[in-house]
């Protein structure tokens, strides 16, 4: 019964692919809570729609996202001046480069993709966790419990998705059993996916664990907050979700 | 105060359904035991697993903290085959270290 049921997700995927190409495929932003999904979020909105309109509020606080956003229609142009440098604030770093010499072919330049930014996906939630960021205890647990929904939805929307960007923080150890379990429904299903290693501005970083801990899988790494590398992701995205 | 742990054996965790499963391993995890399974569970039912546990995340049951090594591929079989899954109550249990073939954690009585 629940091979069935994974198979007619395939099937179905397979021909939507085939037939119904018109349908934006609808990419999920997935990662453990503070990875960066909504800042990531919010920088593609505001390189290819509005730089004025965010998806939602990102701060150091976990759980920030605990419901599911979708933003439809998002056109990805790989040509875009904006692509290389949405802040015009990132220093003509060498490997940044890299990518803008490998020209997207003509007609091949636009992609146009639903955005989800997900909840980020924990096996714990406790609400102490929320009063040492300064929050009453009434208000910790209420967003504890909107933090455990949060989760589901994210679990849920899965069902529903045709690529995922995988957000990991690159300061962080990569080798959990949160990540291993996402990119192992992901492998299930048949889900294409980008490794994400963002906060590669920070000294810390270090995507190359990252990308020693799942070697199968593309790693790019990026600074979705000051919009480092971002053009490496976008082709990669073109590539893996078209 | 004592911790108590349960060793599945494979055959035991073969003989359940699916829900059963999920349910005897969160039952046991909620009473505060550590429970390790032979064999392991797929990664589609660690996700089930956290989602089951989300529902009956509380004031003092804050969740789970769950460690395993990645499924392994045989050369015969496509399907993944788990190897060893540990899952424990976060109140109590925390990985520490955990590479492929290593895994360290922490059991402390609250
Ligand atoms: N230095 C640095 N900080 C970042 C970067 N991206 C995100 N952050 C910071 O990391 C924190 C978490 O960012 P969010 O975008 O809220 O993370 P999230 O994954 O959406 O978190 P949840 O919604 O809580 O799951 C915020 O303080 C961000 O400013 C980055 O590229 N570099
Ligand atoms: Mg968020």
């Amino acid at each position: 019964m629940k091979l069935r049921k994974r198979r007619k997700g395939i099937l179905s995927r397979l021909l939507r692919a085939l037939f119904f190409r018109k349908v934006p495929a609808k990419i999920g932003i997935y990662g453990p809570p503070n990875a960066g999904k909504t800042t990531l979020a919010n920088t593609i909105i505001h390189t290819f729609v509005d730089e004025n309109e965010d998806i939602g509020v990102s701060t150091e606080v976990p759980h920030e996202t605990r419901r599911a956003v979708r933003k439809e229609g998002v056109l990805i142009d790989l040509k875009s001046k904006s692509v290389q440098n949405p802040y015009l604030n990132v220093s003509p770093d060498s490997n940044v480069t890299s990518t803008a010499e490998q020209k997207p072919r003509e007609g091949k330049s636009k992609l146009k993709l639903d955005i989800v930014d997900t909840p980020g996906l924990a096996t714990k939630i406790d609400f102490h966790d929320f009063m040492a960021f300064g929050l009453e205890e009434k208000e910790a647990k209420k967003r504890a419990k909107e933090a455990t929904e949060g989760v589901i939805e994210a679990i849920k929307w899965l069902d529903d998705i045709d690529g995922v960007l995988l957000l990991m923080d690159a300061t962080e150890d990569p080798y959990t059993q949160t990540n291993i379990v996402i990119i192992g429904n992901l492998e299930a299903r048949s889900i294409p996916m980008i490794v994400v290693a963002n906060k590669m501005d920070l000294a810390e970083a270090a995507p190359q664990r990252i990308a020693d801990a799942f070697p199968q899988h593309t790693v790019i790494p990026i600074s979705a907050l000051k919009g480092e590398n971002m053009g490496e992701l976008y082709m990669e995205m073109a590539r893996r979700f078209r | 105060m004592e911790i108590k742990m349960d060793l599945i054996s494979e055959d035991k965790i073969n003989s359940m359904g699916s829900t059963e499963k999920l349910r005897f391993i969160l039952d046991g995890v909620k009473s505060g035991n550590i429970v390790i399974l032979e064999g392991g569970l797929t990664s589609e039912e660690q996700m089930k697993l956290i989602e089951l546990t989300m529902t009956e995340v509380s004031d003092d049951f804050p969740g789970i903290e769950i460690s395993g090594y990645q499924a392994k591929r045989s050369f015969f079989n496509l399907r993944r085959k788990p190897r060893l899954t540990v899952i424990g109550p976060a109140k109590v249990m925390r990985t520490i270290k955990k590479d492929k073939d290593l895994i360290s954690a922490v059991v402390s009585a609250v």
